[in-house]
């Protein structure tokens, strides 16, 4: 307790610096906008802001990134309360209840709950990270790369079980990352695998590349012709405080929320789309009046926005202890540290304390910012909803370009990128998922080399990965996914992945 | 056919295409595999999930009512894109996005001729401004200096 209070006060002393505490604050507007506008979802923003993090150092980088990430989670809800369009794919529960209070003329406190709720957990859940970090790094110190090979295909299926839709549709788009991951020089023998000649893949295909032409371009492809936005709803200052009543409803529902947000953000998988879904549906079942829901019940804004504040900070517990990212975001967040030199995986809290403390100080500033950001200023920000699609799209496409190419200098970044953009359009119509893809393209050196040395070890047997007792736990755990992807097969009735799926397909992503 | 049918046999070809690249790789043996292992091994299994998908896909929605309504407009994105791409290096980053911006805000979304000046050269200087000037994310200057 005494070294972790020590370490906390060598993370504010480094979040606190001026220089930190403007790019904690900066992180957190432009996620506030990134969330807000529809279009531009955490993972694109990332990745867009990378290459402007190269001159940072490692620490104000990672603040500034995860800033994005959490502050995005926070403006996500505003478009969703305000025209029943979520502003990322986590806020598409808030669109229920959100909406239909503001249509009560109730827009006011359902942002200010939303906000509240999400500072709460948001906060809880930095305790949880700090607490659950570092232990679990010890532990660990210990994996082997056996452990470490059934540990990420553990995470794979996992992801490809909570995603929703089709569990094969979602393995093949796993397996399409791994294989384009292995695009590139093999590390081991030095040979060009799938390169035909072109120098520029030798170092592989880029995750932002990949991120943002999968999410950001492919979101254009399909929005930029569609029919115009419905009117936004503008809510004033005086209108934003709650009623007592409206207070004393979402206190459970945010505790909840934040604890189940929590521990579903520690899962691999699309966690923060999730743990809303099943804040939501928690909260529905435990009300005294559930027939309030889906008319503007304050519960089922205050769960939801809770638990994807929560899930994004549950995320962060396995990438910075394991090194293991556990969906895209983290995924983009580990690349950047890699830029930066910094090598993930257990050690990194003991060799990078300055980090991971910083990172952690900044989250609780960065929480109370996006707190102070988002009750008064919303205003401010509702206005950049007003701006019309048809100026907003090619702004976007443009920052795509920019964001792609600077990260290398190099234009096979800005072919691949639109590639991607024709690949996740395409998959988006064909009803495929394109997060796993993300994900296979960051995992495939780390499993691959896990994989071969594991090989090495055991001299060819693959048995070595049933001999070592983490090992096959990671392994059962794997097999339980695969086979409760299996149950909709031999139960009837609709489980909870395509109660998902159609509910994000019922609100306009 | 149906639309996992036509994925599935999309997956197929793609399984059987990156067997046939992996024969240029030393496959090695499996105490020490080799760089044309795991690619083999991974794309079997994509050439499974791709059998799955046909054989269980009947029952999935017919390809064509897969909907393409804003087709065309994807599709002139997309050329702006191939041109963005191919002009970036030879035009330099400014020029290439004003023609982009003009060609999106003028052609694809018929704003008025004053809107699209303003904002076409507004957002092309204008970023290179903030990202190459100010943040020093260095963006490509062509042959004519732009």
């Amino acid at each position: 307790m005494v070294e972790t209070l020590q370490n906390l006060y060598l993370g504010f002393s480094t979040a606190l610096t001026p220089m930190n505490f403007i790019y904690a604050f900066m992180g957190c507007l432009i996620g506030t906008l990134v969330g807000v506008l529809p279009g531009v979802g955490p993972l694109a923003g990332i990745s867009l802001l990378l290459p402007t993090t190269f001159g940072l150092n490692p620490t104000s980088a990672i603040i500034l990134l995860a800033g994005i990430y959490y502050g995005a989670m926070y403006g996500g809800s505003t478009t969703s309360i305000l025209m029943r369009i979520p502003g990322e794919a986590a806020s598409v529960m808030t669109c229920i209840d959100g909406y239909a209070m503001a249509q009560k003329g109730r827009a006011g406190p359902a942002l200010a709950i939303s906000a509240i709720g999400s500072y709460i957990a948001g906060t809880a859940s930095v305790i949880g990270l700090m607490f659950l970090a570092p232990p679990l790094a010890k532990y660990a110190l210990g994996f082997g790369p056996p452990e470490y090979f059934s540990l990420l295909v553990l995470g794979l299926l996992v992801l490809g079980y909570m995603t929703g839709g089709s569990m094969v549709k979602n393995l093949a788009m796993i397996v399409l990352g791994l294989l384009l991951g292995m695009i590139g020089i093999d590390h081991f023998t030095g040979y060009f695998r799938f390169s035909y000649g072109v120098v520029a893949l030798g170092d592989g295909i880029g995750i932002v590349p990949v991120a943002v032409g999968l999410f950001g371009i492919s979101e254009i492809l399909t929005t930029a012709g569609q029919p115009k936005r419905p009117e936004v709803i503008k809510p004033r200052l005086k209108d934003l405080l709650p009623s007592k009543e409206e207070f004393r409803d979402s206190v459970a529902p945010i505790g909840r929320g934040s604890l189940l947000g929590f521990l579903i953000g520690i899962i691999p998988g699309s966690a923060h789309i999730i743990s809303t879904f099943i804040a939501y549906a928690v909260e529905r079942r435990v009300s005294k009046h559930p027939g309030k829901f889906g008319k503007g019940a304050i519960e089922g804004v205050a769960g939801p926005e809770s638990a994807n504040n929560a899930a994004s900070c549950g995320a962060l517990v396995p990438m910075l202890a394991l090194g293991v990212p556990t969906g895209p975001i983290p995924a983009v967040l580990l690349a950047a540290l890699m830029v930066h030199g910094i090598n993930p995986g257990p050690l990194l809290i003991k060799e990078q304390p300055v980090i991971f403390w910083g990172l952690i100080a900044s989250m609780y500033v960065g929480n109370l910012i996006l707190l102070l950001l988002n009750l008064p200023l919303v205003g401010i920000f509702v206005n950049f909803l007003r701006v019309p699609y048809k100026i907003l799209y090619p702004t976007i496409l443009m920052l795509c370009v920019v964001g792609v190419y600077a990260v290398n200098s190099s234009i096979v970044d800005v072919w691949i990128m639109t590639l991607m953009g024709i690949l996740g359009y395409v998959l988006r119509k064909y009803e495929f998922e394109p997060a796993p893809i993300v994900l296979g393209v960051v995992l495939a050196p780390i499993i691959e080399m896990s994989f071969r040395q594991a090989l090495a070890m055991s001299d060819g047997s693959y048995v070595i990965f049933l001999q070592r007792p983490i090992s096959v736990i990671f392994l059962v755990a794997a097999l339980t996914m695969v086979l409760l992807a299996l149950k909709p097969l031999l139960k009837k009735g609709k489980d909870w992945r395509e109660r998902l799926t159609k509910a994000e397909k019922t609100e306009d992503v | 056919m149906t639309t996992d049918r036509l994925s599935g046999m999309a997956l197929l070809l793609l399984a059987i295409f990156v067997v046939i690249e992996t024969r240029v790789l030393p496959l090695g043996t499996h105490s020490r595999p080799g760089p044309g292992y795991l690619p083999l091994l991974l794309s079997s299994f994509l050439a499974i999930l791709g059998i799955i998908l046909i054989t269980r896909g009947r029952l999935s929605s017919s390809w064509r009512s897969v909907k393409w309504s804003e087709g065309l407009h994807a599709l002139a994105i997309l050329a702006g894109c191939v041109f963005t791409t191919l002009a970036l290096e030879t035009l330099g980053y400014r020029l290439t996005m004003v023609i982009l911006m003009a060609f999106l805000f003028g052609v694809m979304e018929r704003l008025k001729w004053w809107m699209v000046g303003s904002l076409s050269l507004g957002l092309s200087f204008g970023s290179f401004w903030i990202f190459d000037t100010l943040l020093k994310v260095i963006l490509p200057r062509g042959s004519l200096g732009f």
